[in-house]
């Protein structure tokens, strides 16, 4: 075991996936000899060798594209999207072809490309290096979509997405990278050395997906997140002394829907927590979900807390960031009826 | 017309009202560019990106260092696979108009594009083609009562009825999976090119997209990242001068679409696509030069859309009925007919037996094809196969839904 922020985590992963398997190739923008914009590639290159962890031009669109050639001639990509802002001139690439590809061939052809992206907010990067676009990606058939919120979990996770022979979309919380926060943007910035998942193996280990981690364990609601909102819900629940269980989704396709309907079943209230803009959100389909196998179950209507439906802010971001006081008074909410 | 200053907005060249003249068009004769080394710089053949390589002359003899010197044997295939092409094309368009096929798009004046292309390359080498090089498997040999399978969707269609027609893919013959998404193909080649040369193979990619697709994104990434990884692809802009209704003057402000690649510092070639010696000849080199570690080639292939887009437009509409018969460089099937009747080794007699007989074993195929349904009655891929293939294995919600269906 050894202290590793969440930025390791993915260099660690990244290490042994290639020293396993020659297929395994890294591409993207600033990713080769710089190690990339978040270190996360950092020294591969010259461990690894200049063909197998590569710079691209700036070209979302040739990164995706070539990546999905590379993988129909059998090798196994992992193209980093610098920003997940920037993922949308890939769009059609991941969403009709990436993702389509087994479909429309009859299963003849496949591509088993990770596409590793940092996202979401926190980190005063305005709308254009803050967003979380991962709903775009859960609503298209064929796509896996993945989002960590621990260094354990991103090693774990990461390995198993990168040997899955199915796209997968994975989004690292970039405010969490070097260590997790709770939405208090005011208090010192803390290191993942405090915290219990920063102690990752060195060796390999994979983490299934579709498999939900439930953080905190309580009875009287269900909070479920994924990303940084995580960390802030925690700490919304530790400070407002409410017994809430917490649950990290960790996936969102696969989903892991019986954890889920175990803990709302049992508390019969839920709070859906996360920086995406509500509508379209994925907190919009857990919501069905829930309605659909626990409405009898259900206590009060679901709340969601959420991005606002506005393009995400510069100046104004902790107005938009959820925060610790809107999860409380989501959860006084539910729990008031 | 007003004399006030306004956006300028092209036009295509002929409408429906016109009387079409191709005599403005800048041909040069056949034999007239010099066939480079394969190891050329590309700075060196700039010109081959403005003119126009020809091996038939106007009396269809071959000519000029571009002269691929095929064998009879070799001729006489290819003749035979843009023949059964132009007669597949037929059938099928006739069963779609009676409703047997949902769609259908011909290859009509381009049969060369496919035939002599994929004559030209090792079947090893990996097809990236968009939905107009079907013929491309007549090449590597595939079944045809498959093909039709696929076009009338039945049981037997392998990719199960997901695609519409002439969205082809046959992994043994290395064709990758058509998408109707133009141009989506370009960048994936290079990809796969670049994995080629990442395993340390010599096998080439090639791709295939149209004049008007050359306005997308893709058509960029890939002579881009084609350049940058000196990836052993060919990529084929095959200029038929139409895009449904646009024409490629909505695609080009000018110069030719060969000259895009100078920009990237690849070879880039132009090339009569009615002549099938040249383009075999132009892809022979292209090939070889890849596998030597040379990288890329752009190739555009200059030809004309005989036919509709598909079947769901009507050309009429947007340009002169009679424009493919004013096209400057003829029939592909015709040329290389008349090129083997010169040589004293075909006659019209010989072509019409041919057509003859393969005319028969499309209606075989088809009728063998119907066997496995129609897509009318069916039967189709069975229905459990709509869950199927989305991931590697159903995903638990995927389990749910069919269950939802009752299959």
């Amino acid at each position: 075991m050894s202290q590793m922020n969440i930025i390791q985590a993915v260099n660690s992963a990244l290490d042994i996936v290639l020293e396993k398997d020659p297929n395994v190739c890294i591409f993207g923008e600033d990713v080769g000899y710089f190690g990339g914009v978040f270190r996360c590639t950092d020294g591969l290159q010259s461990k690894h060798g200049k063909h197998r962890v590569f710079d691209t031009p700036l070209s979302e669109g040739g990164i995706l594209s070539t990546a999905i050639g590379m993988g129909i001639n059998g090798l196994r990509p992992v193209a980093e999207i610098q920003f997940s802002d920037y993922i949308f001139p890939a769009f059609d690439q991941i969403t009709n072809e990436l993702a389509k590809l087994r479909y429309r061939s009859g299963g003849e052809y496949w591509a088993p490309v990770t596409v590793r992206t940092p996202s979401g907010g926190g980190i005063r990067g305005g709308h254009y290096h803050s967003q979380s676009p991962e709903a775009y990606f859960t609503h298209t058939p064929g796509l896996k979509v993945v989002m960590p919120s621990n260094p354990y979990d991103t090693k774990g996770l990461l390995i198993t997405a990168i040997e899955d022979d199915d796209p997968v979309i994975f989004f690292e919380p970039k405010r969490l990278y070097n260590g997790p926060f709770d939405g208090d943007h005011k208090k010192a910035a803390l290191k993942w050395d405090t915290h219990p998942k920063g102690e990752v193996p060195e060796e390999y280990y994979s983490i299934p997906l579709g498999q939900a981690s439930i953080e905190r364990a309580g009875s009287k609601v269900t909070v479920l997140t994924y990303g940084t909102m995580v960390h802030v819900a925690r700490e919304a629940v530790i400070s407002s002394g409410i017994d809430a269980e917490i649950i990290d989704l960790r996936s969102l396709v696969p989903l892991d829907i019986d954890t889920i309907i175990e803990s709302v079943k049992k508390t019969g209230r839920c709070v859906i927590v996360h920086e995406a803009p509500r509508t379209g959100g994925f907190g919009g389909e857990l919501s069905a979900q829930i309605q659909e196998s626990c409405f009898y179950h259900l206590e009060a209507p679901i709340v969601r807390v959420t991005g606002w439906d506005t393009p995400f802010p510069h100046s104004l971001e902790w107005y938009y960031f959820p925060s610790q006081q809107r999860v409380i008074e989501a959860m006084k909410k539910v729990m008031e009826i | 017309m007003s004399n006030k200053k306004t956006l300028y907005v092209p036009d295509a060249p002929f409408r429906p009202e016109d009387k079409p003249d191709f005599t403005s068009l800048k041909l040069p004769k056949a034999g007239e560019s010099e066939k480079p080394d394969v190891l050329v710089d590309p700075s060196e053949i700039r010109d081959l990106a403005f003119g126009l390589v020809r091996v038939l002359d106007d009396k269809h003899k071959a000519v000029g260092s571009w002269d691929p010197k095929l064998k009879l044997s070799v001729l006489k295939e290819g003749l035979r696979h843009m023949t059964l092409l132009r007669i597949f094309d037929d059938r099928m368009q006739t069963m779609q108009r009676q409703g047997k096929l949902s769609f259908y798009m011909k290859s009509l004046g381009e049969e060369a594009v496919a035939i002599a292309q994929g004559m030209a390359l090792r079947p090893d080498d990996i097809l990236f083609p968009s939905y107009r090089q079907p013929g491309l498997q007549f090449v590597r040999g595939r079944n045809l009562v498959d093909m039709i399978c696929h076009c009338i969707t039945n049981s037997k269609d392998n990719v199960k009825g997901r695609q519409m027609p002439v969205h082809y893919s046959w992994k043994e013959g290395n064709l990758v999976s058509i998408s109707s998404p133009v141009g989506t193909q370009f960048p994936q080649a290079v990809g796969c090119a670049m994995a080629s040369a990442y395993k340390g193979e010599d096998n080439v990619s090639i791709s295939w997209l149209g004049d008007g697709t050359a306005a997308e994104g893709d058509f960029h990434y890939a002579i881009n990242f084609a350049s940058i990884y000196k990836a052993p692809v060919i990529l084929n802009v095959v200029n038929n001068q139409w895009a449904i209704s646009t024409h490629k003057n909505f695609s080009s402000g000018g110069a030719t679409f060969a000259a895009r690649g100078i920009a990237y510092d690849l070879p880039s070639i132009r090339v009569d696509g009615n002549d099938f010696l040249a383009l075999y000849s132009v892809t022979s080199w292209a090939a070889e030069r890849a596998r030597k570690g040379e990288g890329a080639t752009l190739i555009e292939v200059f030809t004309y859309r005989g036919e509709a887009h598909s079947t769901s437009d009507d050309p009429t509409r947007y340009r002169p009925k009679d424009e493919w018969k004013a096209w400057p460089l003829g029939d592909p099937i015709d040329r290389l007919k008349k090129h083997l009747i010169g040589l004293g080794k075909w006659s019209n007699t010989d072509q019409r037996k041919l057509e003859k007989e393969l005319d028969k074993l499309v209606i075989k195929s088809y009728k063998e094809a119907e066997k496995h349904g129609t897509l009318s009655e069916g039967p189709w891929a069975s229905e459990e196969t709509l869950f199927e293939d989305v991931y590697k294995k159903p995903l638990r919600h995927l389990r749910k839904q069919r269950q939802e269906l009752g299959i």
